[in-house]
Order: structure tokens, then C-alpha cells, then sequence
């Protein structure tokens, strides 16, 4: 509408990303929807590919494992993530009250290598570490005379296994995001608290815990995208077993097209996910990212 | 509230209050440590026993370290060979993610135009997006181009999340180099594309080095892509220690001398730019 000068030099700088994004972000996801629509078992090609209407969302909605998926990834996320935050908090606390300057460095640098370790190989770890006849947990556990579990044998506690594995890899994470709110408090501002609220519960809940709050949102949010994307490390720690005990919601999406290869239905499914996830970030978007549009 | 504190009483005593609190910080931060790098230290040391003391119980704590896992491992071939392909896919992931999100980056910091905040929220919310939505798709958009168990299709795919990570990281970047540089430059008759080239890509070197290393992590740690869209030529590291998980009798030395040489990489690059791993992983929202 506008009359503006084209500029083409700036757009030949931004369009190869525009274009990527839409080849490999965009396409796929209307291909994905086309298929949504459509009768495509991988192994009955016989039956052909043609469309179905909403057959296959009709098959979602009425198929339980798909629901039970989801709620077991919520009961997931209410194992973990509490349990993070409330560590997460504690350990950037501790942190930062550290007196030897090397030493808060050291814990700094060292946090992060959960974090960055392949979900992959922590799988693996979580395999021997929770070995029912010589991993180190049982050790632990008999420690105090208590009897050998079979951590991935039996579904609730291969379902703790999975949350204390996610607990260890992301709790560090939680820690450094609080702790970067926390290094926003200029030395002023605490003194002057520590006058007014002393020291300890109320020096943290009127003068640290405001500085904690921008971050805890981003952890919530971005804990709850994780966690529907929750893929690698569950498949090769328990593959969704024992059962279907830990199967959360990607395991059981990936499963379904790659196991079951009902490409159909997987995808009704992922269509699903990804509106659940497109209503997540809209509202995360909203939350931190305000500065661009003014 | 130290004024009391000037007699000789007060100030031993003070002192020996701040060596406690050394004393019991040291002691929680040994623990801490210890708890978040023992699974760690775990599959290194299971790498380096023998397969006797590995089941041994109680677990053997010292032990005569044997690199015979690690000889295993390479002279199989299939593990260096993943490797390899995870080497392959990830630079070249990385290296196009920095070619193509860097200049965006560049447009985005700098210009303004309608659809920007629209155009901005597609990229963010690429973070939010589950893998799996696309992983089938890509699957059988793949197969009909015959890409399947090609390095060419998993480098493709990794631009999902490597493009969305470098443009988010470099604006940053890019806001910080200022405005006149660019003004002088463009009155002495430069082209945006020489101001960007010459100008504010040296000037923004560190940030994108740092949004590369992080590109390259989440590229040589991804799995689900890998899984699906490759078989055996194009095979990545994670497929392949993924895969010690299937069949009868476990082989643990293998496997974790596999896992130790995945996850050395990454925990170096990893510990090289700790305190911009957190500004990548929540895509900028907290510095």
C-alpha cells in the first residue's frame, strides 16, 4: 500500500532464510496435513492413498493409548519439573552466595555439562546406571539394606527412572537460568534489602524471588515444549516399556509411523501436537519477545 | 552493623565464621559436582574397565584401565564410520545454518518492514515445534526423492533448527554493532551487501562463532531425524550407539566407549561457550 522504495539488496539478504524455512519449515507441515487427511498405511500400500476425510481424527480422539500418552507426558512434567525448579532455585542460591569467587566459577562451567551431554548416550548411562544387577542405583539402594529394583523392568519405577534421568540432565539448566536472574540484582538493591528484610526466607521471597520470576515462566514454558518433544533419551532407555508405561506423547506419535507405520493416523496425531504446540508458543512468544514489535 | 566488630575478639571470631562458611561451601559445591558428573564419570570408567569388572558388586572403584573397548570399537569400523557421518552432516548443517542465518539476522536487526514481528514469531516458534510433526514428512518426502540414508536429506532437515538459532543469536549480535558504522559506510557509497560482508560481519565474529558451536551441539546430539531418514550409508553417532540397545547380550564396554567418543565433543565445545548454552537453549529469553 505504502509507496515504499523496494529494497531489494536488504530482501536478497533475508530471502534465502525465508526460503529454506518455507521449503523445509513450511512444506512439510502442509504435508503433513494433506496425509492427516488421507488412508496411508506404509504396509498396506494396496489399500492406496486416497483421502478419508476425518477418519483418521476420528481414530484419535476414540483411541485411548493416544490420550493415555498425553496424560502420562502431563504426569511427566509434574514429576520433573516441581522437582527442578525447587532444585534449580536452590542450587543458583547456593551459587551465588558462594564466597570463593574460582569455586562459583568452576560450578558455573561444570553445570553445563549435563545439559550439553547427547540425550542419546544419556539413555545409554540411564541403561547401566539403573541395571537391576550391577548398576550403581541398586549399589546405592543396598547401601541401606534395601532390596534391588528392577528400575526398567516394571512400569512405575521405569517411569521414575525416566524422571530422575531428566531430572539430573535439566535441573543444572534450571539452576543457570535462576541464577542469571539473580546476577541481575545489583549489589544496592541487596543491601538495602538485606536492611529492610534480613536475611534468609525473607531476604529471598521480597527481594531475590521477583528477579526469579522472568525466568521461571521461560523454564515452564520451555520445559513444557521439551517435554511433548521428549524423544531420544525415553527410546533408548525404555523404549516406551515397559508396556506402554512410558510411552510419552512423541514415543507413541513415532511408534505409530514408524512401528505400526500408519502414516495416517501419526500424522492426524502429530497435526494435533503441533497445534497443542503452536498454542504453547504463541503464548510464550507473547511473554518475552514484546521488545521486537515496538 | 559491624560496629562492634573492631575489638581483636570480634575480628577472630569473624574470621573464623567466614572460614566455616568456605569450608561447608566447598563441601556442598564437592557434592554437587559430584552428583551432576558421576553418570559421566560413570561411562568413561565402564569404557575403560574390563567386562569382569564392570558387573563386579559391589562396583570396583580402582581399577588397571584397558582401551581394549575403544580398539574394539574402531576396528569394527561401523562406529568410526558414524562418526564420520556425524562429523559430515553436522559441519555442514552448521556451516549453512551460519551462511543463510546470519545475513537474515543481519536484515533483522537493522530494517524495518511490515510483517517483520510475523516473520520474527515463524522463526521463534520453529524452538516450540515437536520434531516428530515433521520427522514424518520428511520421511516420505525423502523416500519419493530418493534421499533417504543421505547425508544430503539429514544436513537439509537440520536447517529446522540450526537457521531459527543463528538468526535468533545473531540479531543480538548485529543490534549491538552501531548504527553510524553502517551510515558512515553507506554515505562513502558502500552496498548493503559490502556493509554487511566487510563491516558488521567481522564485528559480529564472536557471536556468530558461539551460535555455530551451538548449532553443531544440537546437530551432532539429534536423534529422531536421524533414525528415520537414514539406514546404513548415512548412518550419525547416536543412530549407531542408539543401536547397541537392540539384539541379545549387551556389550557394555563397547557401548559406552562409543558414548564417551560421542559426548567428548560436544562437552568441550560445550564447556568453551557455557555462558551463552543458556541464551541458545531458551532462544534468547534470558541473557
Amino acid at each position: 500500500m505504502s509507496r515504499q522504495r523496494v529494497n531489494w539488496p536488504a530482501i536478497s539478504l533475508i530471502a534465502p532464510a525465508v526460503i529454506v524455512l518455507l521449503v523445509i519449515g513450511i512444506y512439510p507441515l502442509l504435508f503433513a496435513l494433506d496425509i492427516s487427511f488421507r488412508q496411508y498405511q506404509l504396509t498396506k500400500q494396496y489399500l492406496g492413498t486416497g483421502y478419508v476425510g476425518f477418519q483418521n481424527y476420528v481414530a484419535v480422539f476414540n483411541d485411548p493409548l493416544f490420550w493415555q500418552s498425553l496424560l502420562r507426558t502431563g504426569q511427566f512434567f509434574l514429576l520433573t519439573v516441581p522437582l527442578q525448579v525447587v532444585f534449580g532455585v536452590l542450587i543458583a542460591l547456593f551459587i551465588d552466595g558462594v564466597r570463593w569467587r574460582p569455586l562459583s566459577f568452576l560450578m558455573r562451567v561444570l553445570l553445563v555439562v549435563p545439559i550439553a551431554v547427547t540425550p542419546t548416550v544419556v539413555g545409554l548411562i540411564g541403561r547401566l546406571l539403573f541395571n537391576r544387577d550391577f548398576g550403581f542405583m541398586n549399589y546405592l539402594l543396598s547401601l541401606f539394606n534395601i532390596p534391588p529394583v528392577s528400575w526398567l523392568g516394571e512400569p512405575l519405577p521405569a517411569m521414575l527412572t525416566i524422571a530422575l534421568v531428566d531430572i539430573w540432565q535439566w535441573t543444572p539448566f534450571v539452576a543457570l537460568v535462576m541464577l542469571s536472574g539473580l546476577s541481575m540484582i545489583s549489589q544496592d538493591v541487596l543491601e538495602s534489602g538485606q536492611l529492610d528484610a534480613g536475611r534468609g526466607w525473607n531476604l529471598f521471597r521480597h527481594v531475590q524471588a521477583p528477579y526469579l520470576l522472568p525466568g521461571l515462566t521461560a523454564i515452564l514454558i520451555l520445559r513444557t515444549a521439551d517435554i511433548l518433544k521428549l524423544f531420544d533419551m525415553v527410546f533408548v532407555l525404555t523404549r516406551g516399556g515397559p508396556g506402554v508405561s512410558t510411552e510419552l506423547v512423541s514415543v507413541y506419535i513415532q511408534r505409530v509411523g514408524f512401528r505400526v507405520f500408519d502414516m495416517g493416523v501419526a500424522s492426524a496425531q502429530a497435526i494435533l501436537l503441533l497445534i497443542l504446540c503452536i498454542v504453547l508458543s504463541r503464548g510464550y512468544i507473547r511473554l518475552f519477545y514484546r521488545e521486537i514489535e515496538a | 552493623m559491624s560496629a562492634v566488630s573492631y575489638s581483636q575478639r570480634g575480628q577472630s571470631r569473624r574470621r573464623s565464621r567466614h572460614a566455616f562458611t568456605y569450608f561447608w561451601q566447598g563441601v556442598v559445591a564437592i557434592l554437587l559436582i559430584a552428583v551432576f558428573l558421576m553418570p559421566v564419570y560413570w561411562m568413561i570408567t565402564t569404557a575403560l574397565k574390563t567386562t569382569a569388572d564392570t558387573f563386579a558388586v559391589p562396583p570396583v572403584l580402582i581399577f588397571q584401565p584397558t582401551f581394549e573397548h575403544f580398539r574394539a570399537v574402531y576396528e569394527e569400523g561401523s562406529v568410526a564410520k558414524s562418526l564420520v557421518n556425524s562429523l559430515i552432516v553436522a559441519i555442514s548443517a552448521t556451516a549453512l545454518s551460519v551462511l543463510i542465518g546470519a545475513p537474515a539476522a543481519y536484515v533483522l536487526a537493522r530494517f524495518n518492514f511490515r510483517g517483520k514481528s510475523d516473520l520474527w514469531f515463524w522463526i521463534i516458534s520453529n524452538r516450540f515445534i515437536s520434531p516428530i510433526v515433521v520427522a514424518l514428512p520428511f520421511f516420505l518426502i525423502a523416500r519419493d526423492l530418493r534421499l533417504l540414508d543421505t547425508h544430503l536429506a539429514l544436513i537439509l532437515v537440520y536447517l529446522t533448527f540450526g537457521v531459527p538459532l543463528v538468526v535468533w543469536l545473531c540479531v543480538d549480535q548485529f543490534r549491538a554493532v552501531p548504527r553510524e558504522v553502517d551510515e558512515a559506510a553507506t554515505v562513502d557509497g558502500a552496498t548493503i551487501w559490502q556493509v554487511f560482508f566487510r563491516i558488521n560481519l567481522p564485528l559480529a565474529m564472536p557471536g556468530i562463532v558461539v551460535s555455530a558451536i551451538l548449532a553443531f551441539i544440537a546437530a551432532w546430539n539429534e536423534l529422531m531425524f536421524a533414525l528415520v531418514l537414514t539406514r546404513a550409508e548415512a548412518r550419525t553417532a547416536p543412530v549407531e550407539a542408539a543401536n547397541f540397545m537392540t539384539g541379545f547380550g549387551i556389550r557394555w564396554g563397547p557401548m559406552m566407549a562409543t558414548g564417551t567418543l560421542i559426548v567428548l565433543p560436544v562437552v568441550i565445545f560445550a564447556l568453551l561457550v557455557s555462558r551463552n548454552l543458556v541464551r541458545g537453549l531458551t532462544m534468547g529469553a534470558v541473557k
